[in-house]
């Protein structure tokens, strides 16, 4: 339909890159809804991987138990990775991998892989997340100290740059810290600084020209968060836009109008979605969906959406299509791409822009004061922020001061037609993945050449410690059959393990409901509990596994903190054994364990079994997280007191039940 | 066969270094009700003169890299085969009462070793110092472990508190924190007896902070002038100098047995003790009713095999009924 009206474009857009993010069980399996999902009209991929390959630990490693295959795909070798890609040629597709600790790593399979399949890596197209600052702070799937990671992110980006240049080496994501509670403002300002810490290490490796600096910065690419203020949310996405190339000529001296062009992806809100009246996600993900695409000027280049019943559990290839239709019907049915920009000239839109840019410059410029990205995570500094932006969130839900429909308003609601299928209404993975998977690598490290594999290993040492790009011999070794826990254990001796600050201790109580009636009542029963049991209430709260979305755990132990108990809260990634002993080492009245990631079956049991064999099975367990109902009721049966999900949002209301759970524990 | 003394056996258990007994002696001895105080004291009477175990105080302003550095040590003494415990405070909220103990996050590796045994205490109601059950919880400890850490937080106040406590102190200072001459000024740089200037890689910064914490301690005055506090500079992160510093902490044990300071110091602990729970609870008025031969000192010498938390119990009561025979 071309046409002469200016307010039309010549030609339709070109849609976005559609993508869900999805793997799960096995390579074979997440090969086979890859496939159906590309049938169905997806245009990219977007590989989910299991905790264990994110944090680099084959399958078969201790802390792997009960984490396999749940929350993406489970990759240890080369053997792996080809069958993920079983007949889908890499040369033709954009892959996107969400990977960050093992990031080398796991796009050295993936270039082996496309070596292969015949390919060059110059021809790939795609992204590797790569952004270890946002695990930081959010996500959690950190494993070196913050110099030898920021070591092994320009690694990737100098190397991508000369032999992969179609690759995006990393996607700055201001996503997770959306997640973990960033307001807009923050998510500007701490995502730019983010940016700014990769290329000022890149810059820093020397022999960098301005050309090639300039194609550096071209390739830089983010991943946006959008939320239900839809609005706020497009104007942040013009906002960040501006504020993109500001920094590139200012701080980078970049002319090359392409290269300064903020290119991003999104994944819309996971945090808004309720589990009460599930079926209103379907509306939230559509509108959010929107924001990100409705000015053409701030469009995202990509998009995944979460399914509606994220916060139930894992979601069924039928509830992924509705997500994907979701996009198509935007993309394809609607006028959307037919216009140009819609907003150019309104004065709102121009001044909200205008408010956050200017905003976010300033949060900008306060962590570049104090060293940086890296320096603002080794301080606590952006940790803290976002607890406190969270913790106001959560204070302003309960208080009803801000509406969440069906939720804290609205609450009436009929049987959902949805979701009353129940267990059939979620993806179960198979219990065998884990067992097959463990089969599968120790068959494949049988079959390998171990003189080969070893001589790998010698020569990433030997870069590792005497300097050299990692990606050679990382490529090497992936073609040589190396492990992914093998490969990440080199990795692990030489530069260390890092544990990051968790900002909790440092966040300072909101005085708005200091004195809010709840509170001071729980905070009364505390005290009066406290009195009877000789000294004050203790909890722990612990994150047993490999899941790091440490935000709910954070939550629950500044609120305990809040109506008067002493909190011990032990951080990420704990095997049930340190628990149980951190449990008997304080002298605990009760336990919260909070697990997202979907192996709850097997650690909580651990847990409770523990305390049970080192004579304390006395102290009562509480367990929050994504968990179904029917798996709440095994975990009831196993011992557990109380099982919470994302629909319990009333905090207050949780401790009031905690004082109940230490108090009948404590009544004989 | 006579039946077995609940106590006596927990007291031997706690000297086998068994950790669960550990933890149930710190639970019994934190408890506030009347009527379990008997039982607490009993316990730690039956522990007094097995605590053998040796104290080490570390302290240091926020951000000094205090856990860093423990961690490192802690992992330093347990490849020596010793046996560890570490007692952390941290600040409670003075209006909730509520407390957030981070302390094994910060801490990392060493309180993941299975052989390592940690609590946090809140500070309760002490502001910037520490609670009342830190004494006894440091006293079970050191009978269990070969060597017992105490961590606190924050400036002054904890600092003049916990030498009470321990053998040895370490002080941890962070280069070009500006904190120095703050702490000259509150007379702390008289009371480590190692100094520990951490973030070595920060060069030129760190060097001068050595420089200003020698000449510091030129011009101030020393607990024992017989002894020259070492400052040492070294990384807690990459692990510089940390041998050095447990060599120097052992050498610091060493001078305690052949100077003939240790008993010197752990009577001077106790008196300081007592004296300071007395006053806190019956204040400077109440405890100077103590007079003859029930005055503190004393009343402490004679008693040897005496907990402290024992004598100040017993004291406190001499104190109620001289305040009782003035009262109005």
């Amino acid at each position: 339909m071309p046409t002469t009206e200016p307010h039309l474009s010549p030609e339709r857009d070109r849609p976005w890159l559609i993508r869900t993010y999805s793997g799960h069980s096995s390579a074979r399996a997440s090969n086979a809804l890859y496939r159906s999902n590309l049938a169905k009209g997806q245009t990219g991929l977007s590989v989910a991987f299991d905790l264990p390959t994110q944090t680099g630990y084959d399958s078969d490693h201790p802390l792997a138990r009960g984490e396999v295959g749940k929350v993406g795909v489970p990759i240890c070798h080369i053997d792996d990775m080809q069958n993920l890609f079983e007949n889908i040629p890499l040369d033709k597709m954009n892959t996107s991998m969400t990977i960050n600790a093992t990031a080398a790593w796991l796009l050295s399979l993936y270039i082996a892989t496309a070596e292969r399949q015949g390919s060059k890596p110059e021809q790939l197209t795609g992204t590797t997340q790569n952004d270890i600052i946002k695990e930081y702070l959010s996500r959690g799937t950190f494993v070196f100290p913050p110099d030898a990671s920021m070591r092994l992110t320009s690694e990737i980006v100098t190397y991508t740059v000369e032999h992969a240049p179609k690759w995006n080496p990393i996607n700055i994501c201001s996503y997770h810290l959306q997640e973990a509670g960033a307001t807009p403002v923050q998510e500007i300002a701490f995502a730019m600084a983010n940016a700014i810490s990769v290329l000022d290490r890149v810059r820093e490796i020397g022999d960098i020209d301005d050309e090639t600096l300039s194609r550096i910065f071209g390739r830089i690419s983010f991943f946006l968060n959008a939320g239900i203020r839809f609005i706020e949310e497009m104007c942040k996405c013009r906002a960040m836009t501006e504020l993109w190339e500001e920094i590139g000529r200012e701080r980078y001296g970049i002319t090359n109008e392409k290269m300064l062009r903020l290119r991003y992806g999104v994944q819309v809100n996971s945090l808004g979605l309720t589990e009460a009246q599930p079926e209103n996600n379907i509306v939230r993900i559509a509108l959010e969906a929107l924001g990100v695409t409705l000015s053409k000027r701030a469009r995202t280049r990509s998009l995944q959406l979460p399914a509606w019943n994220e916060a139930l559990g894992l979601p069924r290839p039928w509830d992924q299509q509705l997500s994907l239709r979701t996009q198509q019907i935007l993309a394809l049915e609607t006028d959307l791409l037919e216009y140009d920009d819609l907003f150019d000239g309104s004065h709102v839109v121009e001044k909200l822009t205008r408010e956050l840019r200017s905003a976010a410059r300033e949060e900008l410029d306060r962590v570049l004061d104090m060293g940086g990205a890296v320096a603002a995570v080794e301080n606590a500094y952006m940790k803290r922020r976002l607890v406190e932006s969270h913790t106001a969130r959560l204070r302003a839900i309960e208080s009803g001061e801000l509406k969440v429909v069906g939720v804290n308003i609205h609450q009436e609601t009929v049987e959902s037609q949805l979701a009353q299928a129940g267990s059939e209404s979620i993806l179960k993975v198979d219990a065998s993945a884990e067992r097959e998977q463990i089969e599968s690598l120790e068959a494949f490290r049988k079959r390998r050449n171990e003189a080969e594999a070893h001589r790998a290993l010698r020569a990433l040492e030997d870069v590792v410690k005497n300097g050299g790009n990692i990606m050679p011999p990382s490529i090497e070794a992936a073609k040589a059959g190396v492990t992914t826990g093998e490969w990440s254990q080199v990795l692990r001796e030489l530069f260390g393990e890092y544990r990051a600050p968790t900002g909790v201790g440092l966040a300072p109580s909101v005085a708005t409901t200091e004195g809010s009636p709840e509170v001071v009542a729980v905070r009364k029963r505390v005290d009066q509990v406290s009195t009877r049991l000789g000294r004050r209430l203790k909890i722990l709260v612990g994150k047993p596994g490999l899941d790091g979305h440490s935000n709910g755990a954070e939550q629950i132990a500044v609120k305990a903190r809040d109506v008067g108990m002493e909190v011990v809260y032990d951080g990420i990634r704990l095997t049930p054994q340190e628990i149980v002993q951190s449990a008997r080492d304080e002298g605990v009245h009760v336990i919260g364990l909070s697990i997202l990631s979907g192996s709850h079956g097997v650690l909580v049991v651990d847990v409770v079994e523990g305390l049970r064999e080192a004579g304390l099975g006395h102290i009562p367990v509480v367990v929050g997280g994504i968990i179904p109902e029917e798996d709440a009721i095994l975990l009831k049966k196993a011992g557990v007191r109380r099982v919470y999900t994302p629909k319990d949002f009333d905090l207050t209301r949780i401790m009031d039940e905690i004082v109940d759970v230490v108090s009948e524990q404590n009544a004989a | 066969m006579p039946p077995e003394n609940p106590i006596a056996s927990l007291a031997d258990r706690v000297a086998t270094g068994d950790l669960s007994a550990v933890a149930e002696a710190l639970n019994q001895i934190d408890d506030d009700r009347p009527e379990n105080r008997e039982r607490a004291l009993a316990l730690l009477d039956a522990l007094e003169g097995r605590a053998a175990g040796t104290r080490i105080g570390v302290t240091g302003a926020p951000g000094s890299g205090k856990s860093t550095l423990l961690d490192a040590l802690v992992l330093g003494l347990r490849d020596r085969d010793r046996s560890v415990g570490i007692l952390a405070v941290d600040p409670s909220s003075q209006r909730t009462g509520g407390a957030l103990l981070g302390d094994r996050m910060r801490l990392g590796s060493a309180a993941r070793d299975a052989g390592v045994f940690l609590r946090s205490l809140a500070a309760r109601d002490r502001l910037g110092g520490l609670s009342e059950v830190t004494g006894p919880s440091l006293d079970v400890m050191a009978a269990a472990f070969d060597t017992v850490f105490v961590e606190t937080v924050g400036v002054g106040q904890s600092e003049a508190e916990v030498i009470d406590l321990v053998d040895t102190l370490v002080f941890v200072a962070q280069p070009a924190a500006g904190d120095l001459i703050q702490f000259m000024k509150a007379g702390i740089l008289e009371w480590p007896d190692i100094f520990f200037v951490n973030k070595s890689d920060l060069g030129d910064a760190a060097g001068r902070t050595m420089a200003e914490l020698r000449a510091g301690l030129e011009l101030g005055s020393r607990r024992d002038p017989e002894y020259e506090p070492p400052v040492l500079c070294g990384s807690a992160r990459d692990g510089v100098e940390l041998p050095a510093l447990i060599d120097a902490i052992d050498a610091h044990q060493e001078y305690l047995d052949t100077s003939g300071q240790r008993p010197i110091r752990r009577r001077t602990g106790r008196i300081a003790r007592v004296r300071n729970a007395l006053s806190t609870r019956y204040g400077r008025f109440g405890a100077a009713r103590l007079t003859g031969s029930l005055a503190i000192e004393s009343f402490i010498d004679e008693r040897p095999e005496y907990s402290v938390e024992r004598l100040i119990e017993n004291l406190g009561i001499e104190v109620e009924k001289a305040l009782g025979r003035d009262g109005p």
